[in-house]
């Protein structure tokens, strides 16, 4: 780890003006990616801004009937929130298929939508990544790219969004409240993060200085027909080869509306709304749920050794929506699921 | 109490400016320790190098072993993916604050019996995982139990003795209702 100033913010004010008063400086939250990230001199920030402290960890209502999920709350402490398990067990479910109870009780919020990718290059110094050095390649495309993605890549980039709360986020559609130099605003969370393009060292679309301070659920939280599933190396404490986040509000077996997230498939978490308005008005069966697997993966594309997760995400967007439909996941059947 | 580092690596030659250190506050097992420390110091060198509580162990530094768990506010972390300074005003448990080997703690004790560990490197970390599962009251059946620790690694494959002594324990405070 490089050396660095550190300096505990008092207030959202303090923190946004301590960060623009120091070049190359960094907030950090939890610190369960930021540290790790610092060990492996894959960032160098030269001062730290710590924002944990800040009064920003409450979950609560909103008057248009939303949740605000605090920036600074910990993964573990939302979703075992009473509002969070009845109003929105997805997300209940997705925290908790990600990392291990020590990781979800530091990391935050925040933290999780601005973690980085796991692409094996971008921790490796020794091989070129445009993501970490702009400019140097991407060492993924054509060597070993696993746990790569097989939609909306560049050629500067193939990596993944590694987050499994924010697939289900994506499916929720909330917004993300932040405050910077430039005052504050909301941003829809499906234009937060973004695709690599030929900047794929631009995770998301914060402005510098930016700080995470909510996010704000809408009020619809599919409650009765949803599932998390996700599909990874070893059944519990992996990232996700393949995630889907599935959502439906059905009228007997017509779906009358419909969300539907993938992870690690792509630079962000993603949903697809021409497959959700696809299955819309549909009847809730194998067939309806394949033509929207093939909808999702029209552009999908591997790159050698992760070819497989084309067929593997087609299978379970199909299977996830299946459960969703059949109703019959709870937030204790993440247990069972995870011990096959 | 102000301690120095035994063996830091300015001492050892270096070129570097000297660190910008200061004083950090922790409290360690309900005792208050004043340490001068640089910012970077993770909790986990803060507790093995600076104040020699070496119960908690460095497996691989990088949030995925357990070795390392701590509680802070009786909530279980990785010391070694947190920086020291960022604890002040915390109360932090290391499995030195849990039992003594005069009177061991219930954890401690439900591991000797069910020989839930060989080399024991991961144990201390285990038992203080496993007493932040207890003080979670999330899991109770052996799937829960299994898929609650699997943030921590056990390289001998010790698991079967751990889930049972985690279950012994588990079983006898589960008299409250889950939360």
């Amino acid at each position: 780890m490089n050396s660095f100033t550190y300096h505990r913010a008092t207030a959202v004010q303090d923190a946004v003006q301590d960060k623009a008063g120091h070049d190359g400086s960094a907030y950090i939250g939890g610190g369960t990616n930021l540290i790790d990230l610092m060990k492996e001199n894959v960032a160098r920030p030269t001062h730290l801004v710590s924002v944990g402290k800040l009064p920003l960890a409450d979950i609560e209502n909103l008057p248009d009937g939303g949740l605000r999920l605090g920036a600074t709350a910990s993964n573990a402490d939302t979703a075992w929130h009473d509002e969070v398990k009845s109003r929105y067990p997805l997300l209940n479910q997705a925290i908790l298929a990600g990392a291990s109870p020590q990781l979800r009780n530091a990391a935050t919020n925040g933290g999780n939508l601005m973690q980085r990718t796991r692409c094996y290059y971008f921790y490796d110094l020794a091989t070129p990544c445009n993501k970490r050095e702009p400019g140097s390649g991407c060492s993924a495309i054509g060597g070993f790219n696993r746990v790569c993605g097989i939609l909306g890549t560049s050629e500067s980039c193939i990596a993944t969004h590694p987050s499994d709360m924010c697939v289900a986020l994506a499916a929720l559609a909330p917004t993300v409240r932040v405050s910077g130099p430039g005052g504050e605003r909301s941003i829809a969370f499906d234009d937060f993060h973004r695709l690599p393009g030929n900047q794929p060292e631009k995770d998301n679309t914060l402005e510098p200085g930016e700080l995470i301070l909510s996010i704000d659920l809408p009020k619809e939280g599919f409650n009765k027909n949803f599932s998390y599933l996700k599909l990874r190396d070893r059944s519990s404490y992996a990232f996700a080869l393949v995630s889907v986040a599935a959502a439906l509000e059905l009228d007997g077996n017509t779906i009358t509306d419909a969300r539907l997230a993938l992870g690690g498939v792509a630079h962000k978490p993603w949903r697809d709304q021409a497959a959700e308005d696809l299955l819309k008005g549909q009847p809730a069966t194998v067939e309806t749920f394949a033509r929207a697997a093939a909808k999702v993966l029209e552009g999908a594309q591997g790159h050698g050794s992760n070819d497989f997760k084309v067929e593997l995400a087609r299978r379970a967007i199909v299977r996830a929506l299946k459960q969703a439909a059949e109703g019959t996941q709870t937030a204790s059947d993440v247990f069972q699921n995870s011990n096959p | 109490m102000t301690q120095q580092p035994t063996n830091s690596a300015a001492s050892a030659g270096g070129v570097a400016a000297p660190p910008p250190t200061g004083p950090v506050r922790l409290t360690i097992n309900g005792e208050e320790h004043t340490l001068q420390i640089a910012p970077w110091t993770t909790l986990l060198d803060a507790l093995r190098e600076y104040l020699h509580l070496t119960g908690t162990k460095k497996g691989c530094d990088h949030g995925q072993c357990g070795a390392c768990t701590v509680l802070v506010d009786g909530k279980r972390i990785n010391s070694c993916l947190t920086l020291a300074v960022m604890h002040e005003g915390e109360d932090i448990t290391t499995i030195e604050g849990l039992g003594t080997p005069e009177n061991l703690h219930p954890l401690q004790q439900a591991f000797v019996d069910h020989d839930a560990f060989q080399c024991g490197y991961c144990t201390p970390g285990q038992i203080c995982s496993a007493q932040g599962l207890i003080n979670e009251g999330k899991a109770r059946t052996e799937d829960e139990i299994r898929e609650h620790m699997s943030g921590n690694v056990c390289r001998c494959g010790a698991y079967v003795g751990i889930l049972n002594a985690v279950k012994e324990v588990v079983d006898k405070e589960s008299l409250e209702p889950r939360k």
